[in-house]
């Protein structure tokens, strides 16, 4: 009664703004309803401090505040400091990115990985502007690194054994992310088609890829293909591999867009047919825009893996930042170094996987927005 | 029809078979037909003829000849001097034996981390984030040499061996515990242990007929584990201990005796195992967010305990969006584990793809037992998936 008695009337409109019931908000709430607020909570809560506190300043002082950073070798990281020896890095860093290629013609390799960017931006920014130009362009790039990085045309010609580190990574990538989509598109279309035959193969090929690793057709690629070419004929180790690369992730890409195709309702088909589009018309302009559309993000799934994928050949001996890594633990001036290696390489696929998954996750928001009725 | 026929004499017979729907689908798969048969005609002419160029001939003989190689984790005998048969099951049996062992790591691993990605406690959460995101955006042939990396370069040597109570050793190479020499009398033990689970799936079925009948609850699960583990464990000491355990001890620069696990495998099985699990977890805590919340208030309407209702609500309807994508994790692992030949674990691709092809020169026999044996497996997951997947489907009118 007397709680009552002291509130004070305001006239209606007029009631000052309160500071919210204490308890309710700020820090000390906050620690309580996420971290306290049972039991069970509480021991989760000790066990990952006690995991935090284990894990983080020894990986810190390893990775940063004890490593060493210059130097020429290995003892001349451990006279310096006792944790990780970052040193090799930067001595190595030429082949980490060109590989073998000629250092009078890495302005090739430095240009083509200008043009990515260039190319990339327009795919991936619908409101840029110049977008139709870009995208032609972005379609037109795989052809010009392709020219760049191999030479010929009024190039000097560089053999593919000299490819390597980042570059090779790029070079597999790109190539693998542009073929595999209009190839797997195909093969969709071919697993979804009417015609029993052509259904059957297309069956018969994504099931059989989907089957065995992919390490094992890069053996095959390293060791048996070259059986099947007519006799006296051989073509190069990397065309190869990029080729198993590009069947390989072709078949994952068709059953991403086979799910996206059959998402489309039958109608929509039907209405193509009955307004007399022909099959590729009505595929075309109707289906695949839509069916494409609901696939992106598993899309960029299957590019991330293919090109995490990517560091797989060094299996049969092409030098990619792994295998380069791997081939400079051998040396006399990097031997012993290991953990390094592998953190490095880590780092970079983690970059640039993350910053792809993070795109393919703001697509799926933008296009959840779009489908909502 | 009528204005077909009018204008069908102005057209040549090609161009009305075109025309014609069903004629040229026939048309089309004629033509592919051909092309496929081509393509591959000319691949085998290409074969026969290089292999005959070469003088080698198509045949599977070598299998029987002695591999002269040594394989050093083998789980059936075996020496230099079986023949690649034989190491190409010992391939087999180790690629079985780490995706069978990565694949029930993985799974207790993901469930453990799609729940703790669910939890209210923010640190957690967060932490099972990072470990999420590092894991799944790193490809698994860094992890396998990154793990494999830190066993041989980090871990002590014999000599300084990690004790754990003078029974089992860590060292860097490999984990040397005490091995199990059965005597006869064990397999009474394990026959009670092969009677209890029967036991069990019978006292189930029982269980749950006496309960639609009647509503009468038994406590099945304490019942059933003191059918498979109580019961064994009691006859175990009763009949007097009948394991004797060889305990490994230092000898010179290694252990003896022993089981030794080695580092190859436990790398790539905690490497598959820690991966895989990452992409599990995510599985698992998008068939948990599936399952809508409503149904859980409604079994805590009906009365139902929390626990129950885990059990019997949201996982049961979890399970069915968890499963497929499991499935393809599953042979994601599978298909990995062939990543073994990079730190030298001898499984199918390291033996018959691996030492015996470089040995024979018997590349495409050798090839084709690899790929066939991976389709054989991965066919083989794929099938006991879906009949499980089948089982646990919600039944629709």
């Amino acid at each position: 009664m007397t709680d009552q008695m002291k509130t004070k009337q305001y006239v209606p409109g007029e009631h000052p703004d309160m500071p919210p019931p204490a308890g309710i908000s700020g820090p000390v709430a906050w620690v309580k309803n996420n971290l306290l607020s049972s039991p069970l909570n509480v021991v989760l809560t000790v066990i990952s401090l006690w995991a935090l506190y284990k894990i983080v300043p020894g990986s810190l002082e390893w990775m940063f505040f004890d490593a060493a950073y210059t130097g020429k070798d290995r003892n001349e990281c451990l006279a310096k400091a006792g944790g990780a020896c970052w040193a090799f890095v930067g001595e190595r860093f030429e082949l980490f990115t060109y590989g073998f290629y000629p250092a009078e013609e890495r302005w090739r390799v430095n240009l083509a990985f200008i043009l990515l960017p260039i190319a990339l931006i327009p795919i991936l920014w619908d409101k840029c502007p110049f977008r139709k130009i870009g995208i032609w362009f972005a379609i037109a790039y795989p052809f010009i690194a392709g020219w760049l990085l191999l030479g010929g045309f009024g190039l000097e010609s560089v053999p593919t054994d000299k490819f390597g580190g980042f570059m090779l990574t790029l070079v597999i990538g790109v190539t693998g992310i542009t073929f595999s989509l209009p190839i797997g598109i195909l093969l969709a279309l071919g697993r979804m088609s009417n015609l029993p035959i052509i259904r059957m193969f297309s069956v018969c090929f994504i099931e059989f890829i989907r089957g065995v690793p992919l390490i094992t057709l890069l053996f095959v690629a390293s060791t048996m293909l070259s059986y099947f070419l007519p006799p006296g004929t051989s073509f190069d180790l990397l065309l190869r591999v990029l080729i198993m690369v590009t069947l390989f992730a072709s078949a994952y890409m068709a059953e991403v867009i086979r799910g996206g195709l059959q998402a489309i309702p039958k109608g929509q088909t039907e209405a193509a047919d009955s307004m007399g589009l022909k099959y590729w018309q009505s595929m075309r302009l109707i289906v695949l825009p839509q069916a494409l559309k609901i696939s992106i993000p598993g899309i960029v799934n299957t590019f991330i893996g293919l090109y995490k994928d990517s560091v797989l050949v060094i299996v049969i001996g092409l030098l990619d930042p792994l295998g380069i890594g791997r081939a400079s633990v051998a040396t006399t001036e990097w031997g012993g170094l290991s953990t390094e290696i592998y953190v490095f390489v880590a780092i970079f696929f983690f970059i640039s996987c993350f910053a792809m998954s993070r795109y393919s996750l703001y697509l799926e928001r933008k296009l959840e927005t779009s489908h909502k009725r | 029809m009528s204005t077909a026929t009018v204008t069908a004499d102005q057209r040549n017979v090609i161009s009305r078979m075109w025309n014609d729907k069903e004629n040229r689908s026939v048309i089309i798969q004629i033509i592919a037909f051909i092309a496929i048969l081509a393509f591959f005609g000319f691949m085998g002419r290409n074969a026969v003829l290089n292999l005959e160029a070469l003088g080698k001939g198509f045949s599977f003989d070598f299998l029987f000849q002695p591999a002269s190689y040594d394989i050093n984790q083998t789980l059936i005998e075996y020496d230099s001097r079986s023949p690649h048969l034989r190491a190409t099951i010992v391939g087999i049996i180790n690629t079985l034996l780490v995706a069978v062992c990565g694949i029930i790591l993985a799974t207790i691993l993901g469930f453990i981390l799609g729940v703790l990605r669910l939890s209210n406690n923010w640190i957690t959460n967060r932490l099972a984030y990072v470990y999420i995101e590092y894991v799944r955006n790193v490809p698994v042939l860094v992890h396998i040499l990154m793990v494999h990396g830190f066993i041989v370069h980090t871990l002590p040597i014999p000599k300084q061996a990690i004790n754990f109570g003078d029974a089992a050793f860590l060292t860097n190479r490999g984990l040397f515990s005490p091995k199990p020499l059965f005597e006869p009398l064990f397999w009474i033990v394990f026959g009670l242990f092969v009677a209890g689970i029967i036991f069990t799936i019978w006292f189930r079925r029982y269980a749950k007929r006496v309960q639609d009948s009647t509503g009468k609850q038994y406590p099945v699960f304490w019942i059933s584990l003191a059918a498979i583990i109580g019961l064994p464990f009691l006859s175990y000491f009763i009949l007097g201990s009948p394991i004797e355990w060889q305990i490994p001890y230092l000898k010179g620069f290694n252990f003896k005796d022993g089981l030794v696990i080695r580092p190859e495998f436990i790398a790539l099985w905690l490497a598959l195992s820690l991966y895989t699990a990452a992409f599990i977890g995510e599985n698992v805590r998008a068939g948990i967010l599936a399952v809508n919340y409503g149904q859980t208030e409604a079994a805590s309407a009906l009365g139902v305990s929390r626990g129950r209702t885990l059990s019997l609500v949201v996982i049961p309807q979890a399970l069915r969006v968890i499963i497929p994508p499991l499935t393809s994790q599953y042979l994601n692992l599978t298909k990995n584990s062939s990543l073994a030949i990079a730190i030298g674990y001898m499984d199918i691709v390291a033996t018959i793809g691996g030492i015996s092809l470089n040995q024979t020169g018997r590349e495409m026999e050798c090839m084709i037992i690899v790929l066939l044996l991976y389709l054989v497996i991965s066919l083989l997951i794929s099938a006991s998936m879906n009949w499980y997947n089948k089982r646990i489907k919600i039944v629709e009118r």
